[in-house]
């Protein structure tokens, strides 16, 4: 009888758990589905279901040249910024991810603490501090906010792939006679590439998608996508816009996939 | 051949490789806000009057304090919205199969990556007059006229729930892949149920990874300004927009300084909370 009711017990908690999960699951995934369909509409508003299906809207984009040239913008920005972070990033955190020093567990505070505070702060700070030594908004200052929002990234997954290497190996090369620098380049950056490439990827999608830096520091000519789309989005709801969200959704996936071949991404992310 | 002295630690690198970037946050980060410190602690768009009266100001007006409670409370909601939600999938992803494993952790994983104002624009579609809610309501003859889903609370919350949820559901898939399978199995031979055996149990051994889940949710909730000011409309006003409309509308930076400051010290003493809370449990659950 009690084992009955344990059984039953069971089961309506597992049942539970299960159901709020399965909803969940699909709050999180129904919106880009949504968009993806909504994309391919054959009509002139965001209904859905569409009344028909086409690719009407994707070859309006083709045309979009406004759009076209904050991407490249964009582009060139988080480029620029992913670079410099990677630069940065993986010097500061070889120097500080072996080290037990007090200095080096500040650093890393500090090298943290833009992914906590509110970016759109730090951008106003930026653009007071740039317009007071004389330094005009510029893509030049738009590269080095960038950067201070997306190294944390680079950092942190270094680090992480740093603790992971085994510290005899070293020892073992440098006995063999190897210098540092040639360990470094035989032994260390083989190992770890995955991480510095897996911080790398999600620092140019955070640089990429970034608006609350770019609205600050960008000049009046240089044009960001994901804020063009943000005031495009203010204006009127236009479906060319979907169609470049359905563009942007399947290059995430697809770099995901890319990502999670190479470097493991999910792994890193939950360990 | 230039052999390095046997003391020498091979197994670590010198803190000069930490000094470019170093030196970068400094310029770009630390003086910046250190700029912002000291133009907030003046009376006048000038800059030439020291005082507390920006702060002064925002302390003793009803509006301002109103955006930064709305802002505090927006947070709060969004992440006890994820933790329910977020912690039945992390429990879901360590009783399934790998391959099923996989496929959980892409679909929380995925919009991480995903452009946020594309993210935000799905909501649209689906909250709108002619979204999928209201039409599906409507055509099932439940309503006659749309409901206002749109620029609602109701709305804002939902949407940065499900942009903020990653932040949550990864750190708890963290967290519960830490414990110990067999106290699940011991405690429920020892009699205690299911749902005993999740609150007094699993719960407080996941607790770490709850702390660290609301850190990220909560600050990243009351920032994430895009959502806000799409979803929520020019009804409802939270301290990011409130901070960029002063800033870039009207041009009083020092006021827009102050209220930077005191949203930097809002989101400072949210995590600090958390921290502490979350060295307590790292003690309580640790063992």
């Amino acid at each position: 009888m009690s084992g009955r009711k344990r059984t039953l017990e069971a089961m309506s908690f597992e049942l539970f758990m299960t159901a709020v999960a399965a909803i969940a699951l699909v709050i999180i995934i129904a919106p880009s589905l949504v968009v993806l369909i909504v994309s391919f509409t054959s009509g002139f508003s965001l209904r859905f279901p569409p009344p028909g299906y086409s690719l009407r809207w994707y070859a309006e984009l083709w045309n979009a040249w406004q759009l076209h040239f904050a991407a490249k913008n964009s582009l060139i920005v988080a480029l620029w910024a992913t670079g410099l972070s990677v630069g940065l990033g993986v010097a500061a955190a070889l120097a500080i991810s072996r080290s037990r020093a007090l200095s080096a567990r500040l650093l890393d505070s500090l090298f943290m603490s833009p992914l906590v505070l509110p970016a759109l702060a730090f951008g106003l700070a930026a653009l007071m501090l740039f317009s007071l030594v004389g330094l005009p908004v510029s893509p030049l200052t738009l590269v080095i906010g960038h950067t201070v929002v997306c190294v944390p990234y680079v950092v942190r997954n270094t680090v992480a792939a740093l603790a992971q290497l085994e510290p005899t190996l070293l020892e073992s090369s440098a006995v063999l006679g190897a210098s540092r620098l040639y360990t470094f380049r035989r032994v260390v950056l083989p190992l770890i590439r995955p991480g510095i490439i897996a911080g790398a990827f999600i620092a140019f999608m955070s640089s990429f998608d970034n608006v609350p830096v770019s609205l600050f520091l960008r000049d009046a000519a240089t044009d960001m996508l994901p804020i063009r789309m943000w005031q495009d989005l203010e204006g009127k709801l236009d479906v060319t816009i979907a169609a470049l969200s359905g563009v942007l959704i399947i290059a995430t996936v697809a770099l995901v996939a890319i990502m999670e071949r190479v470097t493991g991404l999910s792994r890193r992310l939950t360990n | 051949m230039g052999a390095a002295p046997a003391s020498r630690d091979v197994t670590s690198y010198g803190m000069g490789l930490a000094a470019p970037l170093a030196l970068f946050f400094l310029l770009f980060f630390v003086a910046p806000l250190l700029q912002l410190l000291w133009l907030s602690l003046h009376n006048d768009t000038t800059a030439l009057h020291w005082g507390l009266g920006q702060y002064l100001h925002f302390l003793t007006d009803p509006f301002s304090l109103s955006v930064l409670g709305s802002t505090l409370l927006l947070g709060a909601e969004v992440t006890a919205v994820c933790l329910v939600l977020g912690f039945p999938i992390a429990w879901l992803y360590q009783r399934v199969g790998p391959k099923l494993q996989t496929i959980i952790i892409l679909i929380v994983l995925l919009p991480l990556l995903t452009s946020v104002v594309v993210r935000t624009f799905a909501w649209i579609v689906i909250l709108g007059r002619q979204g999928i809610i209201n039409a599906t309501l409507q055509s099932l003859g439940i309503i006659d006229t749309p409901l206002k889903l749109l620029y609602t609370q109701f709305g804002v919350v939902l949407a940065l729930a499900q942009v903020q949820m990653p932040l949550m559901t990864l750190p708890l898939i963290t967290a519960l892949g830490r414990i110990d399978p067999n106290l699940d199995d011991a405690s429920c031979s020892l009699g205690a149920g299911s749902w005993r055996t999740f609150f007094r149990i699993v719960l407080p051994l996941a607790l770490p990874g709850v702390i660290a889940g609301c850190t990220l949710t909560y600050a990243a909730a009351i920032t994430a300004f895009i959502t806000q000011s799409l979803i929520g409309g020019g009804q409802m006003l939270f301290m990011p927009m409130y901070l960029y409309q002063q800033a870039s509308t009207l041009q009083n930076w020092p006021f827009a300084a102050a209220i930077s400051i005191i949203f930097l010290l809002a989101v400072l003493a949210v995590v600090s909370v958390f921290t502490t809370l979350g060295r307590m449990s790292r003690g309580y659950g640790g063992a």
